[in-house]
């Protein structure tokens, strides 16, 4: 285990927008340490969403690098980087993700299938992740017999059976009513002190952002504040 | 991931609209069972035909004069076929018949008809299969005495007489000639290649060479069929009535001016043409497959769109661009697959009903599915399935997952 679950160093991202050069980040470093509780906050087009999806190796940076769990990830080809994922980054979405088809069980098993694990050994720690997040008697039940906060907590258990290093939370209570979203907010947390997973929660609420212990605020793809 | 969980998968999912997949399969169904079923009606026809020829007689051979590439040939005649009869010479012929054959006025009474009239010799009824329904075949007396004797096929005989039971002994007129008839033949019906023997009017050939059909030669014959002594022997019995033939025409260097036509021939014939026909129905059909095929692709490349936030989901969890590849291409090949199925099914059905038409019609027609025929559709509408699938496939599986994400 390396010492940083995140290594960022001076990283930059541009998008080709038609005939426009987009920058979105301008050289970023952060270094984030296992264990801990990290809020990632800015207004809109302030570029962390471009960040997250970067930490969470859904796209590569165009310049500077990058090292999750102290594996660089600069010259991956496209399904180096879906293992990567696989194995290492839990994702929670604002709005969900869930299979409409697929029940919940299912659905948590779905990151397993492609780690390409043994069958019933999948069942069983998919129903585990269920349990701990308190939904061990609505494993059976698809997405549209769920409530969000019902949902959310799938999606979190999703993110949680491959047993990765990180869990990325886009907006995870941006669906949500506030009671739900206080108690998203509280099992994330529970989750990281029992199991010691790194949590990265991107949001634009400072209430949310006020439960983590570290707030790194982004300006026109600049660390504005890291505190 | 493993094969049966994806197929449980594209199951349930090709299952959550089943409107539009049963839509989609409609195409193949009906590509593959109108390929079944015209590769069955194909093979159904050749079979028919195969089945008229070799009822012919199955050790057939005819000789006719070759007027097509010699010029003057000499004419074959009964002398000829005496000698294609010589045992010694000829030991793989049975017997050898020759014939006279054209039109003849015939009258009874105030009714009058115009029937193919056949000139034959008593050994006919060993080349043909005779079959009198009353009265008896000539024989080699009525044959050498230039007897005014007859027999009717049973459409002349209707025509003539109103009927066609209770006629030996009446007269008819041939061409203003009286004749006896001696014998009615039984009614063959339906088909065919050729004139029926119900149209006909048999008469001993001398007769037919003295009185109704003169040539320019005297004992000068149309066509000898000749019979060999079992199906093995029609080579050798060709090879023996060539060399008789030629010593008798005294050729010596020049050309055959007979030829011989075995019913190989005809069987050849038979089957490039019906061969042409199925490949030729069967394409028409394949087409129709093709379209089914494009259909399938069109709705693949829908649900990859609508679907396109699910591939997002799934590349952001792990999925490689192999798992969305093989993913969306079984189920495009289970679409192709489940519907040839059915396509198989439909055809066999269609080609039974067009049998039973057939049949109603007269028209002996067994539609065969063949073994393969089956393969044949199975192997091309699978291959549809894939052909048509890696497109929209493709396209899912080179989605990029923050791109898919985001779309709604």
């Amino acid at each position: 285990m390396s010492k940083w679950v995140v290594d960022a160093e001076n990283i930059t991202k541009v998008y080709q927008m038609g005939e426009v050069e987009v920058h979105a980040l301008r050289g970023i470093s952060v270094k984030i340490a296992p264990g801990e509780v990290v809020a990632i906050m800015g207004p809109s087009g302030s570029g962390k969403s471009t960040l997250m999806n970067i930490m969470g190796c859904l796209d590569r940076p165009t310049s500077g690098e990058y090292s999750l769990n102290g594996e660089s990830v600069a010259n991956l080809s496209d399904d180096q980087l879906a293992e990567i994922r696989n194995r290492g980054v839990g994702f929670v979405f604002q709005s969900f993700n869930l299979l409409p088809r697929a029940t919940a069980l299912a659905n948590v098993e779905l990151p397993m299938r492609y780690a390409e694990l043994n069958g019933r050994n999948r069942k069983e720690v998919s129903r585990q992740a269920l349990e701990a997040v308190g939904l061990g008697d609505r494993i059976r039940h698809r997405p549209n017999e769920l409530s969000g906060g019902e949902m959310q907590r799938v999606a979190i258990a999703r993110a949680l059976v491959n047993d990765p290093a990180i869990i990325m939370a886009d907006e995870p209570t941006g669906n949500l009513d506030s009671k739900a979203g206080d108690e998203i907010m509280k099992l994330l947390r529970t989750l990281n002190e029992e199991r010691g997973t790194t949590l990265i929660v991107v949001t634009h609420d400072p209430e949310i952002a006020s439960l983590t212990d570290r707030i790194i605020s982004l300006r026109d793809g600049r660390i504005k504040e890291d505190n | 991931m493993n094969l049966g969980a994806s197929l449980l998968e594209a199951l349930e999912s090709l299952s959550s609209n089943k409107v539009r997949t049963a839509l989609t399969m409609l195409g193949i169904i009906i590509g593959v069972g109108a390929v079944i079923a015209m590769l069955a009606i194909g093979t159904g026809t050749k079979q028919a035909i195969v089945g008229e020829i070799e009822g012919i007689g199955t050790n057939l051979l005819f000789v006719a004069t070759n007027y097509e590439d010699v010029t003057n040939p000499e004419p074959l005649t009964i002398r000829d076929a005496e000698a294609l009869n010589d045992p010694v010479f000829a030991p793989s012929v049975a017997a050898a018949a020759p014939i006279v054959q054209g039109q003849a006025e015939l009258t009874y009474a105030s009714n009058g008809t115009t029937a193919s009239l056949v000139g034959v010799t008593e050994d006919y009824s060993r080349v043909q299969t005779i079959e009198l329904s009353e009265g008896e075949f000539f024989s080699s007396t009525q044959v050498n005495g230039l007897a005014s004797a007859a027999i009717l096929g049973t459409n002349v005989a209707e025509d003539l007489f109103e009927r066609s039971e209770g006629l030996v002994g009446e007269t008819v007129r041939v061409n203003g000639q009286p004749f006896r008839v001696v014998g009615i033949l039984k009614k063959e019906g339906g088909s065919d290649f050729g004139s029926s023997t119900d149209d006909q009017i048999l008469v001993p050939l001398t007769t037919a060479q003295a009185r109704l059909l003169p040539r320019r030669e005297h004992n000068q014959v149309d066509l000898i069929y000749v019979s060999a002594i079992d199906s093995d022997s029609v080579k050798s019995a060709e090879d023996e009535i060539s060399l008789i033939l030629r010593d008798r025409h005294n050729l010596k260097l020049a050309e055959d001016d007979f030829i011989i036509l075995t019913q190989e021939l005809f069987l050849d014939f038979a089957s490039t043409v019906t061969g042409v026909f199925t490949i030729f129905l069967g394409g028409v059909a394949g087409i129709s497959l093709l379209v089914g095929g494009i259909g399938i692709m069109n709705i693949m490349l829908v649900s990859v769109t609508e679907r396109t936030k699910e591939i997002g989901l799934r590349k952001a969890v792990g999925a490689k661009k192999r798992d969305i590849l093989t993913q969306f291409l079984i189920e495009s090949s289970l679409l192709s697959v489940i519907g040839g199925a059915v396509g198989i099914v439909l055809g066999w059905i269609l080609s039974l009903g067009v049998g039973r038409i057939a049949a109603s019609s007269d028209f002996l027609l067994n539609p065969a599915i063949t073994l393969n025929a089956v393969l044949l559709a199975t192997l091309f509408s699978a291959a549809v399935g894939l052909f048509f699938g890696i497109y929209p496939a493709n396209r899912a599986a080179q989605l990029e997952p923050i791109e898919a994400l985001r779309s709604e």
